[in-house]
């Protein structure tokens, strides 16, 4: 008997025989069911915070490098830190003198402050000072007016460009270049709106900023602060290299003795994304562990209901096999049935957790149901499937016709 | 005469616990193509035994049992459900019919082992019933059947698949004496059209439809001779050959 019709004829014989035992199989079936339900949320759940996480990633680009005072998610105890100095214009330029792996770099320091227009004011927004070359290491568009220029930055001119949440707040039916605005006590010309950038992990909006000439920052603000190096990789599949020229420099700018560990910190996106996967490794391996659990315990259920109906129908296996049924068509017949209510399971499962995955994206945390998930989740069904009838299959394919003709 | 059925001292053992038993104690009979063939005896006395090692479900202890000149001892459990599918048809006392499914779907079911193709498998299934009369029977699952309906059902599975040996353990054991008688007429027709037939009853007058008479007692063969009909039948035969 040919494999594919013998595997079609047992998926009408299972059909027939879990249809007249509907309710039980659906018991039997409600551990998949759960374990299912819990593995394909799971799963959308990360995958969605993954595709929110690469999208909030973005922003920080991949081919660029930060040098701050700190590393980004340092390990060691705060007592290690506590005594560095702050990033300098004089270690700046000789960086910047000295690089030869970056395309471009800009430093930048930043300030909240209250910002106003007419009568409309907006508190706590973000003011960077930096230089003409910020655009092109960031990598942003304008969608109105335009950065400043290598003259505007270095002369220290009184403009600005500003992120669409304060355009939107302020200039909602007016043109906002050349309008004026207050940065805490001092005006500055609007020249250019920067395109919507959405915030960073959906924490730190980017849009909410005002940027402005460095020169002029130092004569408002104050030049104390510390500075971030904003660094462009020349070749994003090479950052490590750059990473590591930038930091001999930076031992050297800051003289750092030989064999002592780095004083500052050369950050990239990267930093995000390792921290990022642990946790969510973390998530993972417990969600995999409760998952895989439901899952066993939901086939030894169906191993159980398996072994029942192997039992109660003895008899039947005694008249197909006085018919010709060969042992592998009996175990192949009760397999496909125990595959088909997990994968029933399973089915329901992915009903259940797809309208859940829409509840929870629409008001707890972003979600996605790509097909792989569906997939997997009906395969993790179908091999708990053979899994749990293998054995009831097996004593059934084995029974002797004359007992089992016999049994009543 | 070539025969189909050959059988030499079997045995069959039954071990329980401490207790061995044997149910046949060395049997010896031969059965040609085309017989029909009755076998008797006391409750116990080995006929089902008899009966499900020549229909392969069963496999002697000891001795010898040649189908069709193949040596059947020797055969791989997939070589015998093979067997039971093409060479045999079985007809039992219960009917043993499935439950769930309807008469066609029943009758199916052989030919779904032999791997034909579901048109096929209708067609001859529809032929099978309409042969034992039931052509207006058969989307009716078993308990929606009489007694001798489903017997006729379980006749028409037996014979789906066009096997060369009819075996049938008291067939009509569980019918009423003219259902029963119309069971019979079945297998006479059958034997008529070439079937070798071998039944398995109780009743004298059942026996009487065969040819050949078989008394088994205590797992042995106690007699084998020809019935009145066997006897006219061979005369007839003898009367053909002598004006030859
Ligand atoms: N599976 C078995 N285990 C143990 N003993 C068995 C088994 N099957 C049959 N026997 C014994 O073998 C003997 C012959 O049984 P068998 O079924 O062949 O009798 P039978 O002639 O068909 O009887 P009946 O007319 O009542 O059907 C009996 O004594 C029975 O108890
Ligand atoms: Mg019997």
């Amino acid at each position: 008997m040919n494999f594919f019709s013998e595997i079609k004829e047992n998926i009408v014989i299972s059909y027939q025989a879990i249809n007249s035992n509907k309710l039980r199989s659906l018991l039997a079936t409600l551990g998949i069911v759960i374990g299912i339900t819990a593995v394909t949320l799971m799963q959308t759940a990360i995958e969605g915070i993954n595709l929110a996480f690469e999208k909030s990633i973005a922003a920080v680009g991949a081919d660029v490098l930060y040098v701050q005072k700190f590393e980004w998610f340092g390990k060691e105890d705060w007592t290690f830190y506590k005594n560095r100095k702050e990033l300098t214009m004089e270690q700046y330029d000789f960086l910047n003198k000295n690089s030869q792996t970056a395309t471009v770099m800009a430093p930048s320091t930043g300030v909240t402050r209250t910002v106003k227009y007419q009568d409309l004011a907006l508190q706590n927004v973000f003011i960077l000072g930096t230089t003409y070359e910020y655009q092109e290491v960031s990598g942003f568009n304008m969608i109105e007016g335009r950065y400043f220029t290598q003259r505007e930055s270095q002369g220290g001119y009184p403009v600005c460009v500003i992120g669409t949440d304060i355009s939107d707040a302020f200039f909602e039916n007016t043109d906002p270049i050349g309008k004026t605005i207050k940065l805490g006590n001092f005006n500055f010309t609007v020249i250019g709106v920067i395109e919507k950038q959405g915030s960073l992990l959906g924490l730190f909006s980017l849009d909410n900023r005002v940027i402005i000439p460095l020169e002029r920052f130092f004569s408002l603000f104050g030049d104390k602060r510390g500075l971030t190096y904003n660094i462009k990789a020349a070749d994003i599949n090479n950052v490590e290299e750059t990473k590591e020229e930038v930091r001999w420099i930076m031992r050297k700018a800051r003289k750092v003795p030989y064999g002592q560990p780095d004083d500052f910190g050369v950050n990239a996106q990267e930093a995000f994304k390792s921290t990022y996967e642990s946790l969510t490794g973390l998530i993972k391996i417990i969600g995999t562990m409760i998952t895989g659990l439901s899952l066993i315990v939901g086939s030894i259920g169906i191993a159980n209901i398996m072994f029942v109906s192997v039992k109660e129908r003895t008899k039947e296996v005694g008249i197909r096999k006085a018919l010709g049924a060969r042992r592998s068509t009996i175990l192949s017949q009760f397999l496909i049935e125990s595959s088909m209510i997990c994968l029933m399971g399973g089915f329901i499962g992915l009903l259940i957790s797809f309208p859940i995955s829409l509840i929870i994206d629409a008001f707890v945390l972003p979600t996605a149901m790509p097909l792989w998930i569906v997939v997997l989740s009906l395969f993790i069904s179908l091999m708990f499937g053979i899994l749990a009838g293998f054995f009831p299959a097996y004593t059934a394919a084995k029974m002797d016709p004359v007992d089992s003709l016999r049994y009543e | 005469m070539d025969n189909l059925i050959e059988i030499k001292d079997v045995t069959k053992l039954y071990i329980m616990g401490l207790e061995e038993l044997y149910a046949l104690k060395g049997v010896n009979v031969n059965i040609a193509k085309n017989e029909y063939v009755a076998i008797m005896g006391p409750s116990g006395s080995g006929k089902s035994t008899l009966m499900n090692i020549i229909g392969c479900l069963d496999t002697p202890t000891a001795g010898e049992y040649k189908l069709n000149g193949k040596n059947v001892n020797e055969m791989e459990d997939d070589e015998l459900a093979e067997i039971r599918n093409k060479e045999i048809g079985f007809v039992f006392q219960t009917f043993n019919l499935l439950p769930r499914i309807n008469a066609l779907n029943n009758v199916e079911l052989p030919l779904i082992y032999s791997g034909k193709s579901k048109d096929e498998r209708i067609e001859l299934a529809e032929n099978a019933l309409i042969n034992v009369g039931l052509e207006d029977r058969m989307t009716h699952k078993p308990n929606e059947l009489s007694g001798g309906q489903r017997q006729r059902v379980a006749i028409a599975r037996a014979l789906v698949n066009n096997p060369s040996i009819i075996l049938a353990d008291e067939p009509t054991g569980n019918l009423d004496t003219k259902t029963g008688d119309e069971i019979m007429n079945l297998f006479e027709e059958l034997w008529s059209k070439g079937n070798t037939i071998i039944i398995v009853t109780h009743e004298e007058e059942i026996a009487q439809n065969a040819h050949r008479i078989i008394k088994i007692r205590d797992g042995l063969i106690a007699d084998d001779y020809l019935s009145e009909k066997g006897k006219r039948i061979a005369e007839q035969n003898n009367m053909i050959k002598s004006t030859n």
